[in-house]
């Protein structure tokens, strides 16, 4: 890399010039929508729409949506409780089906293993999961979004190979000092599995955060959707169930800065957080290999 | 020997099959007991949906809860032809077929070009900063797409029409052009999807030979001959691999995003299998026809993904099984 010639020399700038629009194409729809939510209804009538730098900053939009209004925390309150409940229940169901179907000795081992591997394949579709919630009398409960997906087995198979990876002269050893199974997943197994028992869980997480079908067949109480069916929601019409308020104000903010200002508070916990945790992710596709 | 001590080689001589079945539930009963409750899982959410299948084959009342169902006349392969012999059938599957063939070929390409982009770059901060942006859009839902989308193109407060609109003097409406919705399912499935999917390509660049790369060096090659003829086919086998199940899924073509973006203008273009089981199922009510297409759906997806795993084994690669 030290002596380019100019060819070389060419050849990386291009790559560095479309590298750097690429990167610019990521991010711009974030900086308009980011900029829109703070134009006020003055700018908004003056400029027409969306734009891409805001000339004031005006927080009106979020004073409606987090001051006025009790929709939105309430559906970040359902939101986190599908994101904490749900990952720690998914968490709960994988662990303990991968830890089970990882001894190689098992009796059933691979019938069972079959018997998860059949529905990766071969699913009864949307109308018969529909009607299965409908008839377990899940509908409109917060757990219609956390029940019928408690275990992805994808995620379970990954978590598998990884305990059967674990070199099995821990367990033996243990067994030699007189545990007992119960004690060699909680003291043994569990503490050498933290990352990839980390990435799974955040993979989980991170699909509860963005899910919204589910929350859209199954729950039609307004108290129970969670914050992405408030933001379709918001996208569809100009106005919030519950927010009717606002055609009372003197200056109500104009909708374009509102659907903003709720994109960007249903995204940032996401933005803050994946930077810190992606090569966890990146570590999780890999023990996945190519057949992700 | 009898075949079966050689299945179960603790069984001693003399013990019967049963009493030696009894020691090992009784050995193995914590695992029995630790895993149950996943199975039931699996029972009732994957294996009762596959016998609710039969629900394609009979006329269910959408109000006679699961009474309904039982109660409801069988009518055999009726849906079936109804769906088949309907205008529907050839809108849907073309529709279908196009958008997955369309995104395959832009977007299947995209990470791989962007993975060789990538590394090109020498300094590793730069490199670390792009590649993090780039996964920024696999994080964020579709419903947040869908509002990053309305920004840029709803016809009359959005950047990009509103640019045109005053370029052009024209009226510019995208969402609801049938001309154009299509480029942007494609583009926007493409702007989520390419940062994510290069992490593949770029693990496996990473496992190539650098000694290669030296030793091209040495014969005076150019950073763009290496990266043509080492890199691309060091990584040749993954992009064989991952193309053949891109293929095997090729009845996906993006339900939740075509949902939240599609609307009647646009139906003719990019009304597809799921969607279409979706309004004729949960919005018309028509619970068996809508199951009766799925399970259409779910049989060819089966046989393709059979397909594309047996193509894979026969290129060598272990499959997905």
């Amino acid at each position: 890399m030290l002596n380019l010639s100019r060819n070389e020399k060419i050849f990386l700038g291009v790559i560095y010039v479309l590298l750097l629009g690429v990167t610019l194409a990521f991010l711009l729809p974030f900086i308009i929508v980011l900029s829109t939510s703070f134009i006020s209804e003055a700018e908004f009538a003056r400029r027409g729409g969306y734009v891409l730098f805001p000339e004031g900053i005006d927080f009106t939009a979020y004073d409606i949506l987090f001051r006025r209004s009790r929709v939105i925390l309430n559906a970040y309150g359902v939101t986190a409780f599908r994101v904490v409940v749900g990952t720690l229940l998914n968490l709960a169901f994988t662990v303990t089906m991968a830890y089970v179907l990882a001894q190689k000795n098992l009796p059933g081992r691979i019938p069972l293993t079959i018997f998860v591997f059949i529905t990766m394949i071969f699913s009864g579709g949307l109308i018969p999961r529909f009607l299965l919630v409908d008839y377990l009398g899940l509908r409109n409960t917060l757990w219609s979004m956390i029940v019928p997906i408690l275990v992805n087995a994808w995620y379970m198979l990954i978590m598998r190979n990884f305990f059967m990876s674990l070199p099995e002269e821990l367990s033996e050893a243990a067994i030699v000092d007189g545990a007992t199974a119960p004690v060699i997943l909680l003291r043994v197994v569990l503490p050498l599995s933290l990352p990839v028992i980390a990435t799974i869980g955040l993979f989980y997480a991170v699909h509860h955060w963005n899910a919204w079908f589910d929350a859209a067949i199954y729950i039609d109480r307004s108290e129970l959707q969670p914050l992405q069916i408030i933001l379709r929601g918001l996208l569809r019409s100009a106005t919030l169930e519950g927010m009717e308020e606002i055609s009372f104000m003197e200056k109500p903010p104009p909708a374009a800065s509102l659907r903003s200002a709720l994109i960007i508070v249903s995204t940032v916990p996401v933005l803050f957080i994946y930077p810190f945790i992606q090569r966890y992710f990146v570590k999780g596709i890999m023990i996945g290999g190519v057949k992700g | 020997m009898s075949r079966s001590s050689r299945t179960l080689p603790l069984q001693r001589p003399g013990e019967s099959r049963w009493s030696h079945a009894h020691k090992q539930f009784i050995k193995w009963r914590f695992y029995y007991l630790l895993i149950t409750p996943a199975l039931l899982y699996f029972l009732i959410f994957h294996y009762a949906p596959m016998a609710g299948i039969l629900i394609a084959f009979k006329d269910i009342s959408p109000f006679g809860g699961l009474q309904g169902v039982i109660d409801g006349p069988w009518v055999g392969f009726k849906h079936f032809t109804r769906f088949f012999n309907s205008f529907f059938f050839w809108n849907v599957m073309r529709n279908t077929l196009e958008i997955s063939v369309l995104k395959i070929i832009f977007g299947f390409p995209a990470p791989i070009i962007f993975a060789l982009m990538l590394n090109e770059v020498t300094r590793t901060v730069a490199k670390r900063v792009v590649q993090t942006i780039s996964y920024l859009p696999h994080f964020i839902s579709w419903v947040v797409v869908t509002g990053l989308i309305t920004a840029l193109l709803a016809s009359n407060s959005g950047l990009l029409t509103g640019l045109l609109n005053s370029l052009t003097g024209e009226s510019w409406s995208f969402l609801t052009n049938p001309d154009h919705f299509r480029g942007i399912l494609v583009s926007s499935h493409v702007w989520k999807t390419v940062g994510w999917s290069s992490i593949i390509y770029l693990a496996a660049i990473a496992g190539i030979d650098p000694h290669l790369y030296e030793a091209a060096a040495i014969d005076g090659a150019s950073r763009l001959q290496m990266a043509r003829h080492i890199t691309l086919p060091g990584i040749s086998f993954v992009i064989v691999i991952l193309f053949i199940f891109e293929v095997g899924h090729i009845l996906e073509a993006g339900f939740e995003q075509i949902l939240l973006l599609y609307s009647p203008a646009v139906y003719g273009v990019s009304d597809i299998l799921d969607t279409y089981v979706y309004r004729e199922g949960l919005i018309r009510l028509q619970y068996s026809f809508a199951a009766a297409v799925g399970l259409f759906k779910a049989i060819v997806s089966l046989i393709l993904i059979i397909g594309a795993n047996s193509l894979a084994r026969r290129l060598g690669q272990p499959g997905i099984w």
